[in-house]
């Protein structure tokens, strides 16, 4: 059981790069203490940006801190969403599957939802243009904010330790 | 046995009842709940005594008494003759306290350790201890859905353990049978419409005493069942590893003490409490999880319905939101789920929380200290006359999974979200397949008995996308962490249902940056059988598995079935026949079969009558996706066509991969003949190309946003069934109304308009009320509404755009002022 794994170690995490055994045995440890902090610092250090990472929101997505008061929804490639607490998807680009022949791109004959019963939203980053999001829904139903991270009581209660925030201002 | 039970009845005549000191259950029951609810932990247990002081010790015996519990499962498992048994291991045993709180859990369909629980506390709350007694050498069984079951099918052993007068445990033990006697053949038939249709119900029912089974209930089950020989070696399963499990324990006690082993009893469950909300804590991110699930359930049309007003579509409406609070516990909330309908799909408190409970074995507690004390840690919002939690007994259950496993497929979303932004990388999975299909039916079999079939080859579906690798594919299905799909012979010893293929079937696992795990099908004939039925059960026009970061779902269902066909002769001559439906668009089945083929994108069918030589295509559903598909490195794609996982013409649609044929001889076991390569520099285009079409094709979701409102408001494109369900949910819960409405800046009295048949559907279900089960309630299961602290609202329902909790009214907001009165029995 590692208390901590070697930097280089979560680093291939990062990358992709970790063998089947090395992931199944971290799956089957006890988890290591200082996992948040070494993935934070190691993702900082592949992004091609200075804003602080709050945390990892979701692939390809941050919370980063623009001051030691405003933390926005931001994709590796640069492009910022939205404050940390409303829904990214507002402000990203759209298609919607909600056509037989649309849905035979991805799924064969009879495989596929109905395009009556449900549509698929997929969401993209206006910036590099990754797909970031697909949701199966009925058709008309309202956006799904997925998650509103208490980041406060995160770090302050479950961590112990100050809010990342732009040099020369701490949160 | 004797001295035992004369010790009991020394304590009777003295006035004290079989709990703890002399109290009765009861009051033992409620001082466990006050002292909880007062502490905030488990039996008001703020110090694992025996755990700190005696280490080893505690050690020792949790892990013996987890080692007799799986000792029991796998050594009972022999007694039975089924293969859902013997094969798939559809088989649990817990141990509990005298409160029916878990201590410890064997392997298997653990889902059933908290049914169990709900079961024996429901003996408690109804005074089973004056009436029927509870005493050393009782037997009692149940599968009443009300009182702690997810379906009739799943039968449950329980029996009381005594110490010196006194209820030290009780041992329990489940498994799926093959028929419950329901209005058609198998386990889980799908054409009734009310719980009169599910089968027979047993509810929490004294069956035996001094060990001996009464020969009035060896009089009575076997006639209500279509396969009496499995349903009696599955009871000797049960009491096999029940009398095992109590064997075991009188040898702990014994060995350690009844102290300590009171002791151990309760620091268990507080352990497990604990050791939920630290794991959390250490894993997740506290906050709010939303995410939604449907699953569709289509009648309209079908034949066999016993009620006309059956004859219509259902559509499941799952909100899901997870509420990690700063201790680390969940608070799990289905506010919004719409109404309960007449489909056996509905769901009770006992199988919501069990289902989501052996799905959290699996994800946050993946370890031998698995038992109620996680269940002590979810506050669960079940809101009462949904389909979640009907709280009417007269609706019916026999297949609730269809409705739960599509319900939690937001939950696996939620918990991988918490863990990607913690770093637990290792941990994300997409979620998991839907469970179908569900090839059941029955009739006069190949030994000429009457027989029911029920097949667990969906004990092995495909899995989801892991962030880290693909999903698993035909590998494994939640609600049974063991389960495999079975040996094609054994299933071929007790159904009449040659094999005539199985295979990986293609394109089933949804698309991603890691594909979701590929389903499987077999293709089966119908030989040597007379008056016989089958039929499939499983999503067809919705599919309930999200995919995850750009993932996209796995594939639906559809029925392929061909009637009165030539394969006889196909056979006697040589010819060949329809081994798979790999690509239901070749027309390979179709060229090599003659008969009455039904091919239809439906996912469920009521019982048909199947002859000699027809055939039946059963397809096991794929996981979802997770990732954007065009990051899905081209060699795997590759893999994907050479291993029959995606079909070729979809590597270029799903994932702007180009691949080439370059040899026409079959050099893999596919679905796709050939051997094909990857051109690197013409996917590079594609991919680039396919970047600038996402970019012209796309909208803004702002412009998206007032296109969408404007159709709302003018119900443009909005099919009956789809208008039904929200006026449903709306109507079922103030709160997703207003959600609804503010979204999409409704006027306030904006309402859908139904025809006339949708109309009269949902009057007829909202003023049929409630019929409730538990008739005497300890407080902390008076209503399953107002789980939760004092410190915040009853239901943290937050679907708006806002930040923080909102302020709810009351428990009665969820479902309106509609509902009075008692429902009259109907069926």
């Amino acid at each position: 059981m590692p208390e901590s794994y070697p930097r280089e170690h979560i680093e291939d995490l990062v990358d992709d790069n970790l063998e089947w055994n090395q992931l199944h045995n971290m799956m089957s440890d006890f988890k290591d203490a200082d996992r948040f902090q070494k993935v934070r610092d190691v993702l900082q250090d592949r992004v091609d940006w200075d804003d602080p990472i709050i945390i990892p929101y979701a692939d390809h997505l941050y919370v980063v801190a623009k001051s030691d008061t405003r933390w926005v929804i931001k994709c590796d490639c640069g492009h910022e969403f939205c404050e940390h607490d409303e829904n990214w998807k507002t402000d990203a680009l759209i298609n919607v599957r909600d056509s037989e022949e649309e849905y035979l791109e991805i799924y064969p004959e009879d495989m596929h939802p109905h395009p009556e019963y449900m549509e698929l939203r997929e969401f993209f980053c206006p910036g590099c243009k990754t797909l970031l999001e697909v949701t199966n829904v009925m058709p008309g139903y309202p956006l799904v904010h997925e998650f509103e991270p208490d980041i406060e009581t995160f770090y302050e209660e479950w961590i112990d330790e100050p809010i990342p925030a732009p040099e020369g201002q701490s949160a | 046995m004797r001295r035992e039970k004369q010790r009991v009845h020394e304590r009777q005549k003295e006035g004290k009842g079989v709990g703890w000191g002399g109290t009765t259950l009861r009051e033992q029951f409620e001082e466990l709940e006050e002292n909880t609810e007062e502490t905030d932990h488990y039996a008001g247990l703020e110090k694992l005594e025996l755990k700190n002081e005696e280490p080893i010790t505690y050690e020792q015996m949790f892990a013996q008494l987890r080692g007799d519990l799986v000792t029991a499962r796998e050594v009972s498992k022999e007694v039975a003759a089924t293969p859902i048994v013997e094969q798939e291991g559809e088989l649990c045993y817990g141990l509990f306290t005298p409160e029916g709180d878990s201590i410890a859990v064997s392997t298997g369909i653990i889902v059933h350790v908290h049914t169990m629980s709900e079961a024996i506390k429901y003996m408690i709350n109804h005074d089973y201890e004056e009436s029927p007694g509870i005493e050393p050498g009782d037997i009692f069984v149940n599968n009443d859905t009300h009182v702690g079951d997810v379906h009739p099918c799943d039968i449950m052993t329980l029996i009381p353990i005594f110490h010196e007068g006194e209820l030290v445990a009780w041992a329990g033990g489940v498994n799926h049978v093959i028929d419950a006697g329901a209005i058609g053949p198998g386990s889980m038939n799908v054409s009734q419409a009310s719980r009169f249709g599910d089968g027979a119900y047993y509810t929490a029912r004294k069956i035996g005493e001094d060990l001996e089974i009464y020969n009035s209930w060896k009089n009575d089950f076997p006639d209500k069942t279509r396969t009496p020989d499995f349903l009696k070696l599955d009871e000797k399963t049960r009491m096999t590893g029940c009398l095992m499990i109590r064997s075991a324990v009188n040898d702990i006690i014994d060995e350690y003490g009844i102290d300590r082993f009171k002791q151990l009893s309760r620091e268990a469950v507080e352990d497990g409490r604990r050791g939920f909300r630290s794991r959390i804590q250490k894993t997740m991110l506290p906050g709010t999880y939303r995410g939604v699930s449907f699953v569709d359930a289509l009648y309209e049309g079908q034949s066999n319905l016993t009620r006309e007003y059956a004859d219509e579509n259902h559509i499941m409406h799952a909100p899901s939101e997870l509420h990690v609070r700063e201790d680390g516990s969940f608070q799990v909330s289905f506010e919004g789920a719409n109404k309960w309908g007449w489909h056996p799909y509905n769901c009770t408190p006992a199988a919501i929380q069990g289902g989501i409970w052996v799905m959290l074995t699996q994800t946050v507690i993946p370890n031998s200290n698995v038992n109620d004390g996680a269940y002590y840690s979810c506050d669960f919002h079940l809101p009462v006359g949904s389909w979640a939690n009907t709280q009417n007994t007269e609706t019916a259950h026999a297949y609730a999974w269809h409705f739960l496993v599509s319900a939690w497929a937001p939950l696996w979303q939620h918990l991988s979200r918490g863990y990607f932004a913690r770093g637990f990388w290792e941990e994300i999975n997409a979620g998991n397949a839907n469970t179908s299909n569900w090839l059941q039916g029955g009739g006069i079999d190949q030994f000429d008995k009457l027989h029911a079939v029920n097949s667990f080859e969906s004990a092995c579906e495909g899995v989801g996308a892991r962030y880290v690798e693909d999903g698993e594919p035909h590998a494994a299905a939640i609600w049974n962490p063991e389960g495999d799909m079975g040996d094609a012979e054994v299933w071929e010893m007790t159904e009449p249902l040659p094999f005539l293929g199985r295979a990986v079937k293609p394109n089933t696992g949804g698309a991603g940056r890691r594909s979701g795990g590929a389903g499987f099908e077999s293709m089966r004939t119908v030989k040597d059988v007379s008056r016989w039925l089958l039929y499939e059960m499983g999503n067809g026009y919705m599919t309930s598995d999200g995919g995850l970061f750009g993932g996209y779902p796995a594939a639906s269902g559809y029925i392929l079935n061909a009637q009165d066909t030539d394969l006889k002769e196909r056979f006697e001559n040589g010819d060949e026949y329809p081994q798979h439906d790999l690509d239901p668009e070749s027309g390979t089945f179709e060229s090599k079969i003659d008969g009455e083929i039904t091919r239809r994108p439906e996912g469920i069918s009521t019982p048909k009558q199947f002859d000699d030589y027809d055939m039946y295509l059963n397809y096991l559903r794929g996981g979802s996706g997770l990732g954007d598909p065009l990051e899905r490195d081209p060699e795997d794609v590759l893999s994907d066509i050479h291993d029959g996982y995606v079909l070729p013409r979809h590597a270029k649609d799903a994932y702007a991969v180009v691949v080439d044929k370059v040899s026409e001889e079959a050099e893999h076991n596919s679905a796709s003949h050939g051997e094909w390569e990857v051109d690197e520099a013409a996917t590079e285009r594609l991919r680039e190309e396919r970047m600038e079409e996402r970019a012209e094709k796309a909208q803004p979701v702002s412009e998206w946003y007032e296109e969408q409102r404007d159709r709302i408001r003018n119900e443009e494109n909005l099919i009956d069934d789809v208008k039904k369900t929200y006026e449903s949910s709306m109507r079922m819960s103030v709160q997703f109304a207003e959600f609804y409405h503010e979204f999409w800046e409704l006027p306030e009295d904006f309402e859908f308009e139904l025809s006339e048949k949708a109309e009269r559907s949902l009057e007829n279900r909202f003023k049929s009320g409630t019929k409730r089960k538990w008739k005497n309630p300890t407080k902390g299961h008076e209503t399953w509404l107002g789980v939760g602290r004092d410190d915040e609202p009853e239901v943290p329902y937050t679907w708006t755009a806002e930040r923080s909790i909102r302020d709810l009214p009351t428990s009665t907001a969820s479902f309106g002022d509609g509902i009075a009165g008692t429902a009259t029995d109907d069926d």
